[in-house]
């Protein structure tokens, strides 16, 4: 009589949670990464465009940054199955986590363009330098300098935003630590380890955001 | 292949019941939010004090609060409580969840302002012979309120965004409800467009109407 349908835990899992670890990993270092080079892009757009342009680039970022992430998701998933291309969970969490990066990053860039003041802009174009020298040797290197926390804070927040992409069914750490619980029946033990996870990524990374803002500060 | 038929009548019948959703969504939010800012002045004061429990405190809250996924906090309350024999119901493991990260968060934001404002301040107040409270009155407080406003606001936004994770365990604030909703028509685009709708002028609502009383009250000062 000792059948049981439920197995506890044992180190046998080990391989399946570091597969989901690996896995959250990898969805936000490919968001962060498109998300940084796209917010660059419209951050730039948004610093240099006219107030029209502007607001209604705005209106549209808005989207991303004012409908929840999950019915993002969920609505993008649909929406690619309904028109008869459906995405694989991984492509399809990558496009929706990456617009919805873009989104925050392009709001953190445009505000270290801006910071770049006019004078300096002129200056830089009278020395001889064109447009785009001026963008690529003054505004970024100076401007991006002041945002450095800001866009910190942001790739922080999509890693743990990542965590929503299981919806969509991405084996990413928390579905699999899920379908763990579902097998075991020991939610804590297997919750406690997954926040541990999160926070030994999130906080050396968050002191050390805040080690360079008091360092820049004085 | 793009000849999906919408059907959006199914989505106006059900109207009441979205409407109902949101308005569980705006309650759970602005009472996570209450409750929150009440912890969050005692978080603050305590990763400010010399006392070395009320440090270690809030100071573990908080950096719980800030560097693990909501989600995360979200199963905590609703599965991981249940090996303590604590069973909460959907709504209140996402209402305990929210207040637990709103707490961290808020705790952060208040003590930023207070220490944005110099401590030279408060011996000018006194030597112009104010008692501590009226410092803390007039010049503390109002500065401090100044500050933290927007990051309020913000909190907030992100308070109603995230009860969208209600979904997950079976609450029906908009979210919730609207995953119900669909799974008897299975007309999921349409309904999950009109929610995505609802969030993002509820969002709009909130962001117009604080810009408005910000005006009012710190008079284009701020």
């Amino acid at each position: 009589m000792g059948f049981s349908l439920f197995t506890p835990l044992a180190w046998s899992d080990l391989p399946f949670v570091l597969q989901g670890v690996l896995n959250t990993i990898y969805i936000s270092v490919v968001a962060i990464v498109i998300g940084t080079i796209l917010g660059l892009i419209v951050g730039f757009i948004r610093a240099e465009a006219n107030k029209t342009v502007n607001i209604i680039l705005g209106a549209f970022l808005d989207i991303f940054r004012s409908v929840p992430l999950i019915i993002q998701l969920i609505l993008f998933t649909t929406y690619v199955g309904v028109m008869g291309h459906p995405l694989d969970p991984f492509v399809a969490g990558s496009i929706v986590l990456s617009l919805y990066t873009m989104a925050f990053m392009s709001e953190v860039f445009r505000g270290g363009f801006e910071s770049v003041s006019n004078s300096m802009k002129t200056a830089s174009r009278s020395l001889g330098m064109t447009y785009w020298q001026t963008v690529r040797y003054i505004r970024i290197p100076i401007g991006m300098r002041t945002v450095f926390t800001s866009w910190l804070g942001v790739a922080l927040s999509v890693i743990k935003d990542s965590a929503l992409v299981s919806v969509i069914g991405y084996m990413e750490l928390l579905r699999t630590s899920e379908q763990l619980i579902s097998r075991t029946q020991q939610p804590l033990e297997i919750l406690i380890g997954v926040g541990i996870f999160y926070f030994i990524i999130s906080y050396p990374l968050s002191r050390y955001g805040k080690y360079v803002e008091k360092r820049m500060a004085i | 292949m793009g000849d999906y038929q919408f059907h959006w009548n199914v989505v106006f019948d059900a109207m009441p019941q979205l409407l109902s959703g949101a308005w569980t969504t705006l309650h759970v939010s602005v009472l996570s939010m209450l409750v929150g800012i009440v912890i969050a002045v005692f978080l603050a004061l305590g990763k400010m004090s010399d006392n070395k429990l009320a440090y270690g405190i809030s100071n573990t809250w908080i950096e719980i609060a800030r560097n693990t996924p909501a989600l995360f906090q979200i199963y905590m309350a609703y599965f991981g409580l249940g090996a303590f024999g604590i069973h909460l119901s959907p709504y209140f493991a996402v209402f305990s969840a929210l207040v637990f990260i709103n707490a961290g968060y808020l705790a952060e934001t208040f003590r930023g302002g207070f220490n944005s404002i110099p401590q030279t301040q408060y011996s000018a107040s006194k030597s112009l012979g104010m008692t501590k409270f009226k410092v803390y009155r007039y010049i503390i407080l109002p500065q401090m309120f100044r500050r933290i406003y927007h990051p309020l606001t913000n909190q907030f936004v992100w308070s109603i965004l995230m009860s969208s994770l209600g979904i997950l365990v079976g609450m029906s604030e908009l979210s919730g409800e609207t995953q119900r909703l669909q799974s008897l028509s299975f007309r999921t685009l349409e309904f999950f467009i009109v929610a995505a709708i609802m969030y993002y002028v509820i969002t709009k609502i909130i962001l117009f109407s604080s810009d408005l009383i910000a005006k009012k009250v710190f008079k284009g000062d701020i």
